[in-house]
């Protein structure tokens, strides 16, 4: 992203439904040309943030500004923001061409100009022979492109896409990804994309606002969010994270601290101000744990456990291990071929260590 | 399938075929018949073949009273239309548990005998009336109207018995539409009327079709309201049919009568048939099918 103006700003945007607070005093900041994904839980207010953009929902409190420019008192229909629906809403009485050259029409566009523009968005989505279908003789997948064309047809300043992708399979989604991703670069327009498959989120964005209960609980790109999560919620919603409590023994130096956890003295690495007798939390992806044999790893720091479930998942092993002091870990590891001894046995006793560095240190957090 | 359940089957629909055929079919028929006798004034017909009946229907006189009919019919209709669609558009606007009560009371007075009602219509619209008197005590006229025994009287007790049934079908429909469709249009643009013109009334179409058909249909057959608030001049197609059979006594003309209505309303039921089939396919009337 090499665009760093602001496009749309939320100010303090507070939605209430029925004593249910569904936004509590939003700030967020669009840039131009980038695509922002909102992930986070049902019922987290993303799908409202969206509806309040769009203009279907006006805000209780706040300000929403295009361009500096408060849109507040704008009508859905004036504002130049469009928005891919989830059931993609197509008007099932026309057909493919008129359903994209609607919002031409209803802004009295030239008519050479509707269909040189019509075309054109049906070459880009890749639909220009189904002009004269009806949308119910289109696939799940063809609509989804159909109802982007006729979104972008308009060219917004803003793309808003509602779940867009959540009714399709699981193939047909991983292909759209792609397309959403290409179109996006091609057209230059900001997306904003509202998710709860963090997956999507990952894969697609270029920053992720991850929402939970009316409040942004992290903004940034994807690696930052998947490898320095600020919070347990975030932790917890991207990806898997096995977590241990355990307390600051002493600081090393002003980036490494020794906790004891787990029965253990780690150290970690760590950007917090952390005292010694601050409890911690210490969060390590699946895929970040080692797993070795007990005999290995006597002389170094490690915690013994042993394995109660595997998972075969095609690319990795996923190993379900108990502690020693009752936790539940996952270790998900990559095939080794070479490796005679890489299968685990149920019950199998195991060594579980990682490399410092990789883990996430978190305060501890009363609510847990 | 055991051997009980067919033998239930064949009872249960025997017993209702066999009951259409010999009450439904079977006078239809003989009306047909009828159609293609000869009058006779003693015994009401011989039995012998005539096309009298038949002439008669192509009489200008009766013409331009089926034409009266057809007109009343259909501005009942219209009325019923204009009143019926934006009162369902309101009543959608309203949360379910409203909507629920607001559409029981509108079937409430179906309990009671329509030509109770029409009655009371009478002395509505009569000379010492409500509205007269009440137009009156305002100072908006000197002298009492004569809104009873015209035709606006007649087509004010149709429309007023017939507007829950061009209601029901058109909420139904409103019912069925998808709000998401009222959000997408808005957000390329389309303002208030123009969604109504080109998302609500296209996808409602099924609904006002149907509304109409279920208005026109008893509104040409309703002999009591033409009675009772229209007089002696303003005949509806079933008084016509039944003077034929009871005052003037010309059963063939009656009969023929009698089928030419079933014709024509069973040419509407095939037009909505039609229509509700391409609305199914389509989930919408198709305007340039249509």
């Amino acid at each position: 992203m090499t665009e760093c103006q602001p496009l749309l700003q939320l100010y303090g945007v507070s939605k209430t439904f029925a004593d249910n607070t569904v936004l509590d005093a939003l700030d967020l900041t669009i840039y131009d040309g980038e695509f922002l994904t909102l992930l986070g839980p049902s019922g987290c207010g993303k799908t409202t943030v969206l509806r309040i953009i769009a203009g279907f929902e006006q805000q209780d409190q706040g300000q929403v500004l295009l361009d500096d420019k408060d849109i507040s008192i704008l009508k859905a229909e004036h504002r130049p923001v469009n928005t891919v629906f989830q059931s993609y809403a197509l008007f099932p009485h026309m057909s493919v061409y008129d359903n994209i050259a609607f919002g031409l029409k209803m802004h009295k566009v030239a008519k050479e100009e509707i269909n040189e523009r019509v075309l054109e968005a049906l070459r880009m989505v890749r639909l220009e022979s189904f002009a004269q279908r009806k949308p119910h003789q289109l696939s799940g997948g063809q609509q989804q492109r159909v109802a982007i064309a006729r979104a972008v047809v308009n060219r917004p300043r803003l793309l808003l896409l509602d779940e867009s992708l959540s009714a399709l399979d699981y193939k047909l989604r991983q292909e759209m990804q792609v397309e959403l991703k290409r179109l996006q670069r091609q057209l230059n327009i900001t997306f904003v994309y509202v998710t709860h498959d963090q997956e999507e989120a990952l894969s697609m964005s270029d920053r992720i606002v991850v929402l939970n209960k009316g409040k942004v609980q992290q903004i940034g790109t994807p690696r930052e969010i998947y490898e320095t999560p600020v919070n347990l919620f975030v932790a917890r919603f991207i990806g898997e994270i096995n977590q241990f409590d355990g307390h600051v023994v002493r600081r090393i130096d002003d980036k490494h601290v020794e906790v004891t956890a787990e029965g253990a003295d780690w150290v970690v690495q760590t950007d917090y101000p952390f005292a010694v007798d601050d409890k911690v939390h210490v969060l390590l992806r699946p895929e970040d744990v080692r797993l070795t044999k007990p005999e290995l790893a006597e002389n170094t720091v490690h915690i013994e456990g042993h394995i109660h479930e595997c998972n075969y998942k095609g690319k990795t092993l996923d190993s379900y291990i108990r502690l020693s002091t009752g936790t539940n870990v996952i270790a998900s590891e990559f095939f080794d071929e070479d490796d005679p001894d890489f299968d685990y046995r149920l019950g199998q006793k195991v060594a579980l260590q990682w490399i410092t560095g990789w883990e996430v240190v978190l305060p501890y957090e009363q609510t847990i | 399938m055991n051997k009980q359940f067919n033998q239930f089957r064949f009872w249960a629909i025997g017993l209702a075929t066999s009951w259409l055929a010999l009450f439904v079919l079977v006078p239809s028929l003989m009306v047909l018949v009828t159609s293609f006798l000869t009058r006779d004034a003693d015994f009401l017909i011989q039995y012998q073949f005539s096309l009298e009946g038949w002439k008669s229907v192509l009489d200008p006189s009766f013409i331009s009273l089926l034409w009266d009919s057809v007109f009343m019919a259909m501005m009942t209709a219209a009325i019923c239309l204009s009143i019926a669609y934006p009162f369902s558009i309101c009543l959608m606007g309203l949360p379910q548990r409203w909507r629920s009560i607001i559409l029981f009371l509108l079937i409430v007075p179906f309990w009671t005998n329509s030509l109770v009602r029409i009655y009371a219509i009478q002395f509505l619209l009569g000379k010492k009336g409500l509205i007269n008197q009440g137009l009156e005590f305002i100072g908006l006229i000197d002298k009492p109207l004569d809104l009873l025994y015209s035709q606006f009287a007649v087509i004010f007790g149709l429309s007023y018995i017939l507007l829950p049934f061009m209601i029901l079908p058109i909420y139904s429909s409103m019912e069925k539409l998808d709000f998401k469709l009222l959000d997408a249009a808005k957000d390329l643009g389309a303002n208030a009327t123009e969604r109504l013109l080109r998302i609500t009334l296209p996808l409602t179409l099924p609904g006002i079709i149907a509304g109409c058909l279920m208005v026109i249909l008893p509104a040409m057959g309703m002999f009591f309201v033409a009675d009772l608030l229209g007089g002696s001049k303003h005949a509806l197609l079933g008084n016509v049919i039944k003077n034929q059979f009871i005052q003037t006594r010309d059963w063939p003309f009656g009969a023929a009568l009698s089928i030419l209505m079933i014709a024509l309303l069973s040419f509407m039921l095939w037009l909505y048939y039609r229509a509700t089939k391409m609305s199914n396919r389509a989930g919408g009337i198709n305007d340039s099918n249509f």
